[in-house]
C-alpha cells in the first residue's frame, strides 16, 4: 500500500508521449521514458537535430481519438491494399513542410517495428505507408503520427487521383510530339539548307519517313484538340480548338498529297513543332496546386465517425449511419453531424463556421442543436433529430447550383475571338481561291491551302495559357491559389466584390475587447490588468491587450482562476471579479450576441467586457482601395451589431446585410448576377458555400491552407487578403497582355497570309514563321507578366 | 550512298527506344512526384541496425 501511494507520488510523464511512466522507466539523455519506442523516437529527433519539435507542440490527451479506423468499413477509402498480413494506406498529412519531415516520417519504420515502410509525396503532402495489422493497428499508427506532430487529415476529397492522370498523359504526348518533331527535322534539314535535286530519292524516302513520323503526332499527340473540336461543334460553340484543328488538318493532308505526288517536300515539320509548341501551353496552364482541395462540400468538413451510445457501451459509426433517435456523444472540439436535441444539461455551441455568428451559443437541455456546430466544453450526449443528409445545414447542397457543373469554358477570352477569326480566314482562303481561279487556276490550291496553313492560330492559342499560367504562379507567390490558370481571366472582369463578415473581414483567431459600463479609475484598470495578466485564458489577452498602455501591476492578496468561469482576486480587502454571466449570476442582456466578460466588485456590476472578433489588419486601406474601382456589400449572418463601425470602414455606397441564411446569400448573389453584375464573393465557413458557388469567382479565406475551406475557385490565405486590390489589378493588366499578345500574332498572320495569298509561301518560310511566331508570343507574355509583377511588388 | 538507308533506320529505331524508355518511365510513375527524391536522396544513410 504504502508501495503505491509512493509510486502515485513521483509519478513521471514520459518525455515523448506524455504517458505516466511505470516504475521501471528508462532513462536517457537525463529524460524519462516509458518505453523503448518513446526512447527510439527521442534519439532519431535529437540525432537528427530535430529536438526542437518537442518545445513547441501541444498534446491531446483523446487517446480514443483515431478508434473509428479499426473498423473496415470506415477506414476504407484510406486503404489501397489490405491483406491478412498487410495494409498500404494512403494518409494527408497536411504538416508536411520540410525535408526533415520528410527524413522523420521515412524512418518511422525504425520506431515501430508493425510500420514497413513510409514513402511520402511532399508535393501532395501525402504518405503512402505500409504496415503490418497484427503489428500495429491502424488507430494506433494515426495516433502515432498525431503524437509526433503529424495530424492525418481524414476527410474525405472527391476527384482525387484525375488530375495525376490527365498530367501524366499530357507529358506522354509532349513526349510523343517531342520525338516527331526533332526525327522530322533532321530528316528536313536538306530542305532548308537547300540540298536538293539530283538526289530525288532520298528527298522521296524522307518525305515518306516524315508522313510515317507525323502519325503519331496526329493520332496521339493532337488527341486533345480533335477531341476538344468535336465536343465544341457537338454543342454548338466555337473554341479554339476548332481553327487548330482544321489547320493541322490542312497541313497533314497538303503534305501528305505534296510528297506522294512529289511536288515538294511538305510541312510536316511545322505540323508536328505547331503540336508541340501547343502542348506545352497546354502543360504551362495545368499546374494546379496539388496539396489543395477546392472541392470540398460539408462532407469533408464533417467527423468521418461519431461515438454512438448502444446498449454494450460506447462504440464508434460513420456518419452516414447515423439513424433517428440515436443517442451521441459528442466531446470537446468535436463537431455535431447532424442536427439533435442536448440530453445533457448545457453547453455552448461554436457556429461562426457555419452561420457566421460571432460568438459561442448557449444551448441548454432539450434544445435543438444544428449540424456543423463546434462543441466548446465537456462531452454532452445528444439525441438524433434528422439523418446527416437531411439536416439545416445539409440541404443547402441540395440547391440546383451544386448539380450544375460551374461553367468556364465558352467565356474564355480565346474561344470568344475564335469564332471571328475562323470566319475572317475561312472568307480570306475562300476569296484568294476564286482571285487565283481566274489568274493561275493550277495554283489555286495550293494558296488556300497555305492561307489556312499560315493562320492557324498557334499563337493565338498560346496567348492565354502563358498569361494566365503566369499570373496563377505569380498569385502562389502571394498565397492566393488560383483552382484553374483560366481562372485568372475571369478575375479581370470583377465589378461587384461581395464580403463576408465572421472569419472573412475579421479573423477568427484573433479577438479583441472593448469595455462597456461604469467608468474605471486607475486603481481598478490595474487591478484588472493585474489578473488578465496572471492568466493565459485569451479572453484574458485581449482583455490584456485592451488597457495596453494604461495598465500597472498591484499586489493581490489573493489569486484564483477557475477554468471556465473566470478569476477572482481579493485586493485592499474587497473582492474582485472578472468571469461569465453564468458565474456571477447576471442576467445576460438580450441583444447582447457576443460574448462578454463581467466586472464585478463585491456585489456590484461595475460593466463588462464585450468580446468579439478583430478585425483583420489593413482591412481599411483595401476596403477603400477596393472601393475605387468595384461597388462592394457585405453580407453577413451575424447580427447588424457593428453595423456602424462598419459603415465607417466601408465606403460609401456599400450596403450590408445582416442575419442572413446560407440560402439568402446565395440568392443575394444571383440576384446581382441578374443585373448584369460580375460578382466575386469572398467568405471563409460553410455558410458561405452556396455563395461562393453561385459568384462569378469565389475565394474562401483561410488562416491555414490545410484547414477546411469550402468549394470555390480560389484560396486566399488571411494575411493576404489586403493584397486583393493588387491582385484584381495584376489580373486586369494581364488581360491586356493577352489583347497585346493578340495583337502580335495578328500581326504574324497579316505577313504570312500575305506571303500565302501571293503564292509565296515556301516550306522553309513556313517553318521559320510558325515557330518564331509562337515563341515570339510566349516571351512577350512571360517577360510583361513579370514585369507587371514587379511593378505591383507581387 | 544507299548506307543512308542504314543511317537514318538506324537513328529512327534508336530515338524510338528512348522514347519507348521515357513512356516506360512515365507509366512507371517516376514523373508522378518529382520533388520528394530530390529531399531523400540527401539523407544520411543511417549505420545499419546493431541487433542485426
Amino acid at each position: 500500500m504504502i508501495e503505491t501511494l509512493n509510486k502515485v507520488d513521483s509519478i513521471t510523464e514520459c518525455f515523448h508521449c506524455h504517458e505516466p511512466c511505470r516504475a521501471d522507466a528508462i532513462e536517457y539523455d537525463s529524460k524519462k521514458f516509458c518505453c523503448s519506442g518513446c526512447k527510439a523516437v527521442y534519439e532519431l529527433f535529437s540525432e537528427g537535430e530535430l529536438a526542437e519539435f518537442y518545445k513547441n507542440r501541444s498534446f491531446d490527451k483523446q487517446a480514443d481519438k483515431y478508434d473509428f479506423l479499426n473498423d473496415p468499413t470506415l477506414s476504407e477509402p484510406f486503404v489501397s491494399f489490405r491483406s491478412d498480413d498487410y495494409i498500404r494506406l494512403k494518409l494527408k498529412l497536411p504538416a508536411i513542410h520540410c525535408s526533415s519531415c520528410v527524413y522523420v516520417l521515412e524512418n518511422l519504420h525504425k520506431v515501430d517495428k508493425g510500420i514497413k515502410s513510409v514513402t511520402t509525396n511532399f508535393v501532395k503532402k501525402e504518405a503512402d505507408i505500409l504496415i503490418q495489422p497484427d503489428q500495429i493497428s491502424l488507430s494506433n499508427l494515426c495516433q502515432l503520427l498525431d503524437s509526433i506532430g503529424y495530424q492525418p487529415d481524414l476527410s474525405l476529397d472527391s476527384g482525387e487521383g484525375v488530375e495525376t492522370k490527365k498530367m501524366s498523359e499530357l507529358s506522354l504526348q509532349i513526349g510523343v510530339a517531342a520525338f516527331c518533331f526533332g526525327n522530322i527535322m533532321l530528316l528536313s534539314f536538306p530542305e532548308y539548307l537547300g540540298i536538293d535535286g539530283q538526289d530525288g530519292e532520298f528527298i522521296r524516302f524522307f518525305g515518306w519517313l516524315s508522313i510515317v513520323l507525323s502519325i503519331p503526332t496526329m493520332v496521339y499527340a493532337a488527341k486533345p484538340y480533335f477531341v476538344n473540336a468535336f465536343s465544341g461543334l457537338r454543342q454548338g460553340f466555337f473554341n479554339i480548338d476548332i481553327p487548330i484543328v482544321l489547320g493541322i488538318l490542312t497541313l497533314f493532308f497538303r503534305s501528305a498529297y505534296e510528297i506522294v505526288t512529289s511536288i515538294g517536300p511538305g510541312y510536316l515539320d511545322s505540323l508536328s513543332g505547331l503540336v508541340f509548341f501547343l502542348l506545352i501551353g497546354r502543360w504551362f496552364q495545368s499546374k494546379t496546386y496539388q496539396s489543395m482541395s477546392f472541392e470540398r462540400d460539408y462532407k469533408s468538413y464533417f467527423p468521418l465517425s461519431v461515438l454512438k451510445v448502444a446498449e454494450d457501451g460506447e462504440m464508434s459509426i460513420g456518419v452516414n449511419d447515423i439513424k433517428i433517435d440515436d443517442q451521441l456523444i459528442i466531446r470537446n472540439e468535436e463537431i455535431v453531424p447532424t442536427d439533435a436535441v442536448l440530453l445533457s444539461d448545457s453547453t455552448s455551441i461554436d457556429y461562426s463556421f457555419v452561420t457566421g455568428e460571432g460568438a459561442p451559443v448557449m444551448v441548454t437541455k432539450g434544445e435543438l442543436i444544428y449540424a456543423g456546430g463546434r462543441l466548446k466544453g465537456g462531452r454532452i450526449a445528444v439525441r438524433v433529430r434528422k439523418e446527416c443528409s437531411q439536416s439545416y445545414l445539409t440541404s443547402l447542397w441540395n440547391n440546383q447550383v451544386f448539380k450544375e457543373e460551374k461553367l468556364t469554358y465558352a467565356e474564355e477570352l480565346t474561344n470568344r475571338i475564335s469564332k471571328h477569326f475562323t470566319t475572317i480566314i475561312l472568307s480570306i482562303a475562300v476569296l484568294g481561291g476564286v482571285f487565283w481561279y481566274f489568274t493561275a487556276p493550277d495554283k489555286m490550291w495550293q494558296v488556300v491551302a497555305a492561307t489556312l496553313i499560315i493562320a492557324c492560330p498557334c499563337a493565338l492559342a498560346l496567348s492565354a495559357p502563358f498569361t494566365n499560367g503566369n499570373a496563377l504562379r505569380v498569385f502562389g507567390r502571394h498565397g492566393f491559389y488560383l483552382k484553374k490558370a483560366a481562372l485568372a481571366e475571369r478575375l479581370a472582369e470583377i465589378d461587384t466584390v461581395v464580403f463576408d463578415k465572421t472569419g472573412t473581414i475579421t479573423s477568427l483567431k484573433s479577438i479583441e475587447a472593448i469595455y462597456n459600463g461604469a467608468d474605471l479609475d486607475e486603481t481598478s484598470i490595474k487591478i484588472i490588468s493585474t489578473m488578465t495578466k496572471n492568466s493565459t485564458h485569451p479572453l484574458s489577452r485581449a482583455i490584456t491587450a485592451y488597457f495596453k498602455g494604461l495598465d500597472g501591476v498591484v499586489d493581490l492578496d489573493y489569486f484564483e482562476e477557475l477554468s471556465g468561469r473566470g478569476i477572482f482576486a481579493q485586493y485592499m480587502g474587497a473582492d474582485y471579479y472578472l468571469g461569465s454571466s453564468g458565474w456571477l449570476g447576471i442576467k445576460e442582456e438580450d441583444n447582447l450576441n457576443t460574448s462578454a466578460v463581467y466586472f464585478k466588485v463585491d456585489d456590484v456590476v461595475i460593466g463588462h467586457f464585450q468580446i468579439k472578433h478583430a478585425y483583420r489588419k489593413g482591412i481599411n486601406a483595401l476596403l477603400k482601395s477596393l472601393g475605387k474601382e468595384q461597388s462592394l456589400q457585405l453580407i453577413s449572418g451575424d447580427n447588424a451589431n457593428e453595423q456602424e463601425y462598419l459603415e465607417g470602414i466601408f465606403p460609401e455606397g456599400t450596403k450590408f446585410y445582416f442575419n442572413k441564411k446560407p440560402l439568402d446569400k446565395l440568392n443575394l448573389i444571383a440576384e446581382l448576377q441578374e443585373h448584369g453584375n460580375k460578382v466575386m464573393m469572398i467568405g471563409d465557413g460553410l455558410n458561405d458555400a452556396g455563395a461562393l458557388r453561385q459568384s462569378d469567382f469565389g475565394i474562401a479565406i483561410t488562416d491555414d491552407v490545410s484547414n477546411f475551406s469550402p468549394a470555390c475557385d480560389a484560396i486566399l490565405t488571411g494575411n493576404e487578403l489586403n493584397s486583393l486590390d493588387r491582385f484584381l489589378k495584376y489580373a486586369r493588366k494581364s488581360k491586356q497582355v493577352i489583347f497585346g499578345s493578340f495583337a502580335l500574332s495578328f500581326a504574324y498572320n497579316l505577313i504570312g497570309i500575305s506571303l500565302a495569298l501571293s503564292g509565296m509561301l515556301t516550306p522553309i518560310l513556313a517553318a521559320i514563321l510558325m515557330p518564331v511566331s509562337s515563341i515570339s508570343v510566349v516571351l512577350f507574355t512571360t517577360l510583361r507578366g513579370n514585369y507587371l509583377a514587379k511593378k505591383l511588388m507581387l | 550512298m544507299s548506307v543512308i538507308y542504314i543511317l537514318i533506320i538506324l537513328s529512327v529505331v534508336v530515338a524510338g527506344t528512348f522514347l519507348g524508355l521515357f513512356i516506360w518511365a512515365n507509366k512507371s510513375g517516376q514523373y508522378d512526384d518529382t520533388t520528394t527524391p530530390s529531399m531523400r536522396m540527401l539523407f544520411d544513410d543511417k549505420k545499419p541496425d546493431a541487433e542485426k
